[in-house]
């Protein structure tokens, strides 16, 4: 009898979780919904019916929380309470103020900005999991941009610029992988020193190839899709038919990274080694096998968000032009729990910050000196600090990151 | 650590993983493997892979020979030789050299002095703008206080500035258990995009007179650090140096001389047995942090008043002297003397890389900085991976550079 008890208690608590869970992804929707009715193409200019959606989403946030789904039920309180205030301010202000900072352009943008952060994001969610920190994701985002625009620039073609940017992020991955994994470096130390390494490279070869001309003009960068079915619907067609090809990408990394790592048995096996990888090595998985592939990938996923930035958005290369971008990924990655959906709704909500600090330089909405996109810019890492600390839940990484295997 | 004989073989053993690859296990293995081997290898590999680039790309043999002797020749080293060169030319070189490495001492402290806590602080970027802004208010205002107290009043203020964004980082560990290298990146980017907000939102709040330029007013004279060298050329050099070289003898005293110090060692060692001792890990590590932090600041406070005077907002993308810090710390073992070593060296190769020394005939300037930056990440990369010196190290005997295979005498602790 008590055997069955024990066994059911903690089986009830989890499924009482999952509906709690359920509950605040619903209220944290909400809130969002509240807000954007606030915006433009809606622009409601009666406060109850954000206000509703608003308090209907911190209800179920509070729901949520008294069944012990701490950390998202406190984000749908939170989101709740941000909407009532941007509703708040929003009725104040003009219509073709607000139409000016929100639009599908600011959608768009959103998307052009999270796609980088995302590749990398991914890559980091990866090799992370297996175990190995990778604070060196900024380098390989760096030599995607650089190796990839070099390989456009002489054949012309950006499929093979793609490649060679996989190559290059692959290349630095490894040297990052054998540091770590086969000579037992110090993993901050190692990725510490791809970073730099990038930075010397590509500036050195960037200057010796190119002189002080720059990367000259590329025939050919990655295309936007035209999707002429969808093209035509109003508000979905405006956004959605002619995104770059790297952005539905973006989309197809984020969902396949999910399904590989918790839907089949390989991501299995990368979780197990970086949990516990004395236990992983006992039942037959190799450590290092893993460890490496992980690793790699998580280079060739990093050079792809920095090919997008070269040649995909941009046309050009300037020295250290990812310009930290590594490392707000980086900061995704812990954000978003090192799940794949939870950094890519990190790296969107940094994204929309981006965007958003972009559009409102100048605009009437804010004071001048607030508006400024460099204060703005500083969100990302505030939140992770947010998140890192504990206050809205706490974020814990894989138990064996950091810690080099030595088999036994 | 008593490890055994195997331990002082000449020959090092892989060492044993203990604190599993923790920063603290790599420190113990740090003391105990001892000696100049790892940094030494470490330099000359990433000296002679820097020289392949070269060779490489500039398709000529005698080419990297060339350009190392030409960076060689910009760093002013040749003064030390007497009847080498043009004295008052490399007094000048040597003059930029000690100016860059005045900084780097500091920044390599804030990195060593958390590393010997078991820390790896990768703030001292953060920290440093954080000390160099705060200067910058303090060093602009306060007109008419008399040089002494208006220079002392900036320096301390800078450098606790540095020391609570040190802090931060240190307090959340000890709170919450936040990783330090997380949080200091976190820090690092936060005061670099402030910092930028501060110089160049409009009428950002430390834009000078100028509102069209996004950059700070010069500090006050009554703030300037005094000429202690001065062979003409464009930077004299300031007292800032011996306030660094004071820094590392407090670095070397209060580690080893005083009970903080002691604490902090015994907590990078091992916390579990610090914290069974007594010793309260939580407090040294945001004391560990907040000083390191204060080192940082301090390197950006001298910086201010010795010869930059002003920020401009530029800056924040060109200057890395906190993150060279990391190298110089890492080649300098955390050590005192070792730091200083390592910081001339650092110092020497960024000025002799510098366009202002390098000749564009002999080797391209822009090419050299980036080759320096490749060299510099070459020997962090080498000295955190002394396996891979130490396997080299025995292949060497192994493939019988190093003579007949002697019977090592098995040493006794």
């Amino acid at each position: 009898m008590s055997v069955a008890e024990a066994s059911q208690t903690p089986l009830d608590r989890l499924r009482r979780l999952g509906e709690a869970r359920s509950l605040a992804i619903i209220g944290i929707w909400l809130g969002v919904l509240a807000v954007w009715l606030s915006v433009p193409p809606f622009t409601i200019r009666a406060l109850v019916v954000p206000a509703a959606a608003a308090v209907l989403g911190a209800s179920l946030g509070l729901w949520a929380l008294t069944r012990g789904e701490r950390k998202l039920g406190w984000w749908a309180i939170g989101v709740a309470l941000l909407a009532i205030l941007v509703a708040l301010w929003f009725q104040s202000e003009e219509s073709a103020e607000l139409e000016s900072v929100f639009s599908i352009g600011l959608l768009a943008a959103t998307f052009r900005f999270a796609a980088p952060l995302a590749f990398a994001a991914m890559g980091g969610i990866f090799s992370e999991r297996s175990g190995v920190v990778n604070i060196g994701l900024e380098g390989m985002m760096l030599a995607g941009a650089f190796f990839g625009i070099v390989v456009v620039a002489e054949t012309g073609q950006w499929e093979l610029g793609l490649l060679g940017a996989m190559a290059a992020g692959a290349v630095l991955a490894l040297i990052h992988a054998f540091f770590s994994i086969h000579l037992r470096a110090d993993q901050i130390i190692s990725g510490f020193a791809i970073n730099f390494l990038a930075l010397g490279v590509t500036g050195y070869l960037f200057r010796s190839i190119y002189g002080t001309r720059g990367t000259p003009e590329l025939e050919e960068r990655i295309p936007n899709v035209h999707l002429p079915l969808i093209e035509d619907i109003p508000f979905f067609g405006d956004l959605f038919g002619n995104l770059n090809l790297m952005i539905w990408l973006m989309f197809a990394v984020v969902l396949t990274s999910f399904i590989v790592l918790f839907k089949t048995p390989i991501g299995l096996r990368i979780r197990s080694v970086g949990e516990h990888p004395k236990a992983a090595d006992t039942v037959g998985i190799s450590v290092f096998k893993v460890r490496y592939a992980a690793v790699i990938l998580s280079g060739v996923l990093a050079a792809l968000g920095g090919a997008y930035l070269s040649f995909g958005t941009g046309n050009a290369f300037n020295e250290n032009m990812t310009a930290g971008r590594g490392f707000i990924a980086l900061a995704a990655v812990i954000f978003g729990n090192w799940r794949p959906f939870g950094a890519f709704g990190a790296c969107l909500l940094f994204g929309f910050s981006s965007a958003l600090a972009l559009r409102l330089q100048g605009s009437p909405l804010l004071p001048s000196d607030l508006a400024s996109a460099n204060l703005l810019s500083t969100l990302p890492y505030v939140l992770t600090l947010v998140v890192l600390v504990g206050v809205i839940g706490r974020s814990r990484g894989p138990a064996a990151a950091g810690r080099p295997y030595v088999k036994q | 650590m008593s490890d055994g004989p195997a331990a002082v073989t000449p020959v090092p053993p892989p060492p044993e993983p203990e604190g599993g690859g923790s920063v603290s296990g790599l420190q113990a293995f740090y003391d105990r493997a001892g000696g100049l081997l790892v940094p030494v290898a470490a330099a000359f590999l990433a000296f002679l892979i820097g020289g392949i680039v070269v060779l490489v790309t500039e398709k000529s043999l005698t080419a990297p020979f060339e350009a190392y002797k030409a960076i060689f020749e910009g760093t002013g080293v040749t003064w030390f030789i007497p009847g080498v060169g043009d004295t008052a030319e490399e007094a000048r070189d040597l003059q930029q050299t000690l100016l860059i490495t005045t900084p780097l001492i500091l920044t390599a402290l804030a990195v060593a002095f958390a590393f010997r806590c078991g820390m790896f602080n990768i703030g001292g970027q953060g920290q440093y703008w954080v000390g160099l802004l705060t200067g910058i208010w303090f060093g602009t205002h306060f007109d008419g206080a008399p040089m002494a107290l208006h220079i002392t009043l900036t320096v301390v203020a800078a450098l606790l500035a540095g020391a609570l964004w040190g802090g931060i980082a240190g307090a959340l560990k000890a709170t919450t258990g936040a990783h330090e290298v997380i949080s200091t990146i976190m820090l690092n980017w936060i005061a670099i995009w402030v910092g930028k907000w501060l110089l160049e939102a409009p009428d950002g709040y430390l834009q000078g007179t100028d509102p069209s330029l996004p950059r700070s007013n010069d500090v006050l004279d009554s703030a300037k650090l005094s000429e202690v060298w001065n062979w003409g050329g464009l930077q004299p050099l300031h007292a800032g140096i011996f306030i660094a070289l004071f820094a590392v003898l407090v670095y070397h005293l209060l580690l080893n001389r005083t009970t903080l110090g002691y604490e902090v060692r015994a907590v990078g060692f091992n916390p579990d047995a610090a914290a069974y001792g007594g010793i309260s890990v939580k407090k040294n590590y945001f004391l560990a942090l907040a000083i390191s932090g204060g080192f940082a600041g301090l390197a950006g406070a001298i910086d201010l008043l010795g010869w930059k005077y002003r920020l401009t907002s530029t800056e924040f993308d060109a200057n890395l002297l906190g993150f060279v810090g990391i190298a110089v710390a890492l080649l300098g073992r955390n050590k005192a003397v070792g730091i200083l070593f390592a910081a001339f060296l650092f110092g020497a190769l960024d000025v002799g890389t510098s366009p202002r020394q390098l000749d564009p005939e002999v080797f391209n300037p822009e090419l050299a900085t980036n080759l320096a930056t490749m060299i510099q990440a070459l020997i962090i990369a080498f000295v955190g991976a002394e396996f891979l010196i130490l396997y080299l190290w025995r292949a060497r005997k192994r493939v019988g550079w190093a003579g007949p295979r002697r019977v090592e005498p098995e040493l006794k602790p």
